[in-house]
């Protein structure tokens, strides 16, 4: 794994928000994936309107937010889902009062630190962080609409209380959103990289943190 | 001639102490009793007790314990006999000895079938009566005084009414000299002391703290521990491999090519896997690379109307059919499944110049020790099995294949190697429960009742490979088994269209043999002709059961408890299923529920049973529980599907089988008997999948008649 | 490397490669057979027990993850209250048939004694879902967890 400084053009779009101040010195992850390209936040630049740019902007992010390896861990239930196709997990888990598995089967009886390697299975390996848990029961993002999925990220009743700095620093950085870009032998990553997600998050901000409809 | 027949005495005690030093403390369940200081040789009058000068008595076991508690029930009625407290006993794994150890029903060395109480239930109380007899006689002779003037209690011979007893220990040598007694009277099932009475399982201690040994947990001294890649295709070969990524590997030892698979050998198995995982095998696929799902399943399609052999004809079922019209036609299709034993396939075997040794757990000990002996060209007699608990059977290992290559993988190994199979490998390389499909056709006179019965059942023939002596004709009788139906109709037809899997895939036994194949439809159907007659399944059954008081009694008993008159809600519905099979009787009614998201839930499942005269009630419960699970996972997950040649599915993840949180309360009624003993390992599973079937249809409108169930929609229609 | 081991409060230095999961040394080179192989996966639960006290599947803990912990196994969880308590229910309701998935079953049910001593059927639900029983043990299991807790 590769770990290096935020691209320039980050930078560029963090300074262009205002938010270098509060998030320098930030790193991220920024091995690319083969889960396809992030559009630039200067792709957006043609939509005249910042209200619809926003939005748009905002529209690009979601294609991480609603990949497999996000939003298997934000569930309508308290039950994470599992693989490309977000079957239910197998065996059955439950968020228990930490969001980390009830005491006897917690998320870290299977999942370590990192990934691990299985051999002779199709599942190539355990996905794995040091802070592998379900999102909160307020961040349940299976089955709500991109729009509906942007409003509660910004919602500091239920965004962890997140302000818009904190949520382009947990973009960027938090190190288990971080984990989706290397996600172990078997698992497709969602597109981009984890600066380039923060930079569209830092534009969505910038633009006014609009909601697709 | 009997085994007790006094000629064959002192060859089995000598087979018994041949056995029983090359067995090694390894064998035991619970602890050996230290052989004495004495020089007395332990009193064995048959192949199934040892009594020594001092400590536990030995019991051995002729069947194989894969939780079915045969080892608890074979004491029991050794010790009921002998008179002995199960307190007073150790068990021990019978080595490999057809001739002493032969299933008396199957002719061979064979745990399987639910056959083990009903073959061996007279002949163990005859062991444990001839010791008992033999002993008494023993101190009568020494006393002075009549046998009828003792008794035998707990281990000891007592003087009635009188002061004198005897350690049975201290009568052994005595006893070995009396006449061994050609009429062996047996108790009443009236003052049995111990069968019948709830008794814990003997193997739960160790099984609870670990210290039990099941067959992969064999550690002789030596070993060394190999994973293996079976060709992933039918019948394939290995082409090629470079086995330096595998050589690189910290611990691997070796690399071993066979014709059909290729193990690597390291001193732990997670090396070996690591090892495995690291080489890139080329297949040489064969011919059935190409087989597919979806081309099985026409070819099983196609010979649904295609030949078949006719096995029962009654009445007149032609004529039948022209008379009442219309013919009723339905068509079940059943999937292929695994037995996925928790414990996966393993066998650590050593291959020496002039002998083998193998450490399996197995159903079939004889065949064990034969293939092991064909692979390696020795004399039977030369090689030694020695058996081990086994982490389920289910009828996987009544095949010996892992017997096979693992001995074919020792030839290559210097000292012992342990073969353990990945669950990938389990799954892929099983004896399979093969496709099989059922076509009932019904004719129903005036009153609603069924005149005609047709039933043909396409699959293959598992007994035509394993037990020639279980067809006839070209006929798989366990494949019929009850495929007429136990219902009374007077005009009955029963045909077999022999369908087999593709070369090379293997097809075995599973769980339930015949009756899980043939239930479902015979269930299914009965359950349909009610409904085209508008009569209540339970009275539908009940009209056609007059002649079969058994059945018609488990019947009533499960209707009761499940208060099958008793109406239900919206979106639940009961369902009902018989089965008469292993000279037993069960009646099954499952109770499920229809979510809002289409998906089913079984609520409850209530079982009555007949098995004749109960061992261990405890244990009667426990496998009716057991079987029922079994019967759950398969309707509702169990599906093996083939791709190129392969099976697809390779663990638990895509294989999937049932779990805690899916499991429904199972109620398990026993009605009391003192008919002859049936069998209960198998009873509970053939009647799971239709008795959901069934309810499903009374929840929903919905028939199904493919299994598993799809549980994508179940909404009323 | 070795890498140094504390099993049932004995100390073990094995020699072998740091991702080699726990249940192939635990096995094959300290020779504690209780815990079993099932899956390979995380999927079965057979090979459960104890790091730290907290239940992990040894089939997918690699042993450099386990190193300079304790490790506790079946052989003796019965050293704990909750592993004794486990043990004797599982007696006293008879739970095993085959026995070969029960080690793990006894850990899981231990580790969620130890943390939930009054466990309701979806909190027995949610810890015991992990474990398979091919057996279909799973009544008696749920019978003696709740007897267990009954202490």
């Amino acid at each position: 794994m590769t770990k290096r400084t935020l691209t320039l053009s980050l930078v560029a779009a963090l300074a262009a928000a205002g938010l270098v101040a509060a998030l320098a010195p930030i790193t991220g992850y920024a091995e690319t994936s083969g889960g396809g390209a992030l559009k630039a936040v200067s792709e957006f630049s043609s939509i005249a309107d910042a209200k619809e740019r926003s939005k748009a902007i905002f529209a690009e992010a979601s294609r991480v937010l609603t990949h497999p390896r996000c939003i298997n861990c934000h569930p309508a239930t308290r039950s994470p889902t599992q693989g490309e196709d977000m079957h239910p997990h197998v065996p059955l888990m439950i968020a228990a009062d930490s969001s980390m598995g009830p005491a006897g089967l917690a998320c870290s009886s299977c999942h370590g630190a990192e990934n691990r390697g299985i051999v002779g299975s199709r599942l190539k390996s355990i996905p794995g962080n040091a802070h592998w848990q379900l999102a909160p029961e307020s961040m349940a993002w299976q089955g709500l609409t991109v729009g509906e999925i942007c409003r509660q990220v910004k919602d500091t009743e239920r965004n962890g209380n997140r302000s818009h700095a904190d949520l382009v620093k947990h973009m960027g950085e938090d190190h288990l959103v971080g984990w989706a870009w290397h996600p172990g032998e078997g698992r497709s990553a969602p597109p981009g990289s984890q600066p380039e997600l923060a930079a569209l998050i830092a534009a969505w901000v910038h633009t006014g943190a609009e909601c697709p409809d | 001639m009997s085994i007790f027949d006094r000629a064959n005495l002192a060859l089995s005690r000598r087979q018994l102490l041949i056995g029983a030093s090359l067995t090694g403390a390894g064998l035991v369940i619970g602890l050996r009793p230290q052989p004495s200081a004495a020089a007395t040789e332990p009193f064995a009058p048959n192949a199934f007790i040892r009594i020594p000068l001092e400590g536990k008595i030995a019991f051995i076991m002729p069947s194989v314990e894969m939780g079915q508690g045969i080892y608890t029930a074979v004491a029991m009625m050794l010790a009921e006999e002998l008179e002995v407290g199960l307190d007073q006993v150790v068990l021990e794994h019978a080595p490999a000895d057809p001739k002493q150890y032969a299933n008396p029903l199957l002719g061979d060395q064979i745990t399987g079938g639910s056959l083990a109480i009903r073959g061996i239930y007279e002949q163990m109380r005859k062991a444990g009566a001839t010791a008992r007899i033999m002993l008494v006689s023993a101190a009568a002779t020494d006393w002075g005084i009549s046998p009828d003037a003792c008794k035998a209690e707990a281990g000891h011979v007592i003087e009635t009414g009188g002061s004198r007893r005897a350690a049975y220990g201290s009568l052994i040598a005595a006893a070995a000299s009396q006449a061994v007694p050609q009429e062996v009277p047996l108790k009443a099932a009236s003052s049995y002391r111990v069968i019948g009475k709830p008794v814990r399982r003997l193997d739960s201690p160790e099984k609870v703290n670990g210290t039990a040994k099941f067959g992969i947990d064999a550690r002789p001294q030596g070993v060394s521990y190999a994973a293996i890649a079976i060709c992933p295709h039918f019948n394939g070969k290995l082409r090629a491999v470079d086995e330096a990524p595998a050589m690189a590997v910290k611990g691997v030892a070796q690399v071993v090519r066979i014709d059909e698979a290729l193990a690597v050998v390291a001193n732990n198995t997670g090396a070996a896997r690591k090892g495995l995982a690291a080489l890139s095998i080329e297949w040489d696929p064969g011919p059935s690379a190409t087989v597919s799902q979806a081309e099985l399943e026409r070819r099983m399609d196609a010979a649904i109307d295609g030949e078949a052999l006719r096995h029962i004809n009654e009445g007149d079922v032609a004529k039948a059919e022209a008379e009442h019209g219309p013919v009723h036609e339905f068509i079940y299709r059943m999937p292929i499944l695994t037995h996925s034993t928790m414990e996966p396939m393993n066998c650590t075997v050593h291959v020496r110049p002039d002998s083998c040794e193998v450490w399996v757990g197995t159903q079939v000990m004889g065949r064990a020790r034969q293939v092991a002996a064909d692979v390696t060209g020795l004399p039977v007699e030369k090689v030694v099995v020695h058996n081990h608990l086994l982490g389920g059977g289910f009828g996987r290992r009544l095949d010996v294949d892992g017997v096979i290559l693992a001995t074919k993988i020792a030839k290559q190994v210097a000292g012992p190697v342990k073969v353990t199979w990945s669950r990938e490998e389990d799954i892929r390389h099983d004896c399979y429960r093969y496709l099989n499909y059922s076509k009932v056709t019904a004719t129903l006179g005036p009153d609603g009742m069924p005149v005609s019965w047709r039933h043909r059942v396409i699959g293959p023939s598992v007994m035509a490979r394993w037990l020639p002596a279980f067809t006839k004709d070209g006929i798989d009788l366990d494949q019929m088994a009850g495929a007429e139906s136990p219902y009374q109709i007077p005009n009955r037809y029963t045909d077999f269209a022999r369908h087999e899997a593709p070369d090379g895939m293997l097809t075995g036994n599973w769980r339930g043999v015949g009756a899980t194949r043939n239930i479902p439809p015979i269930e299914g159907a009965i359950d349909e002709l009610a409904n085209a007659a508008g009569i209540d399944p339970l009275d539908y059954r009940r009209r056609l059961l007059q002649h079969k008081p058994r059945l018609l009694a488990v019947l009533n008993l499960v209707a009761e408890k499940a208060s099958w008159s008793t109406a239900l809600p919206e979106g639940k519905g009961r369902g009902i299923a018989l089965t008469e099979d292993f000279g037993s009787f069960a009646a099954t009614i499952a109770e499920v529920s229809i979510g809002e998201d289409g998906r089913f839930r079984t609520e409850r499942i209530v079982c009555a049973i007949d098995c004749g005269q109960v061992i261990n009630p405890d244990t009667v419960e426990a496998q009716i529980q057991s079987g029922v699970v079994y019967g759950l996972s398969a309707a509702l997950y169990g599906r093996i599907t083939v791709e190129n040649g392969a099976v697809v599915e390779g663990n638990f993840d895509d294989s999937p089988v049932l779990r805690i949180h899916e499991t429904p309360p199972i109620e398990v009624h026993i009605v009391p008997s003192t008919e002859a003993p049936g069998g209960i390992g198998e009873l509970g599973t053939p009647g799971v999948a239709p008795a959901l079937l069934n309810a499903i249809h009374a929840a929903t409108g919905k028939r199904l008649r493919t299994l598993p169930i799809d549980q994508t929609d179940l909404r009323r229609v | 490397m070795p890498y140094n081991l504390t099993v049932n409060g004995k100390n073990y230095a094995v020699d072998v490669d740091g991702d080699i999961p726990l249940l192939w040394v635990l096995r094959d080179t300290i020779g504690l057979t209780g815990t079993k192989f099932g899956c390979g996966i995380a999927m079965c639960g057979a090979c459960t027990v104890h790091v730290d006290g907290q239940a992990v599947r040894s089939c997918v803990t690699p042993v450099v993850d386990a190193a300079a912990k304790q490790i506790t196994t079946i052989e003796a969880i019965g050293d704990t209250p909750e592993g004794k308590r486990v043990q004797q229910a599982w007696l006293d309701i008879d739970v095993v048939q085959c026995g070969y998935c029960q080690s793990g079953q006894i850990m899981s049910a231990a580790a969620l004694l130890a943390a939930n001593p009054k466990p309701s059927d979806d909190d027995i639900d949610a810890v015991m879902a992990g474990n398979i029983c091919r057996c279909g043990t799973y009544p008696r299991i749920r019978a003696a967890i709740k007897l267990a807790a009954q202490g």
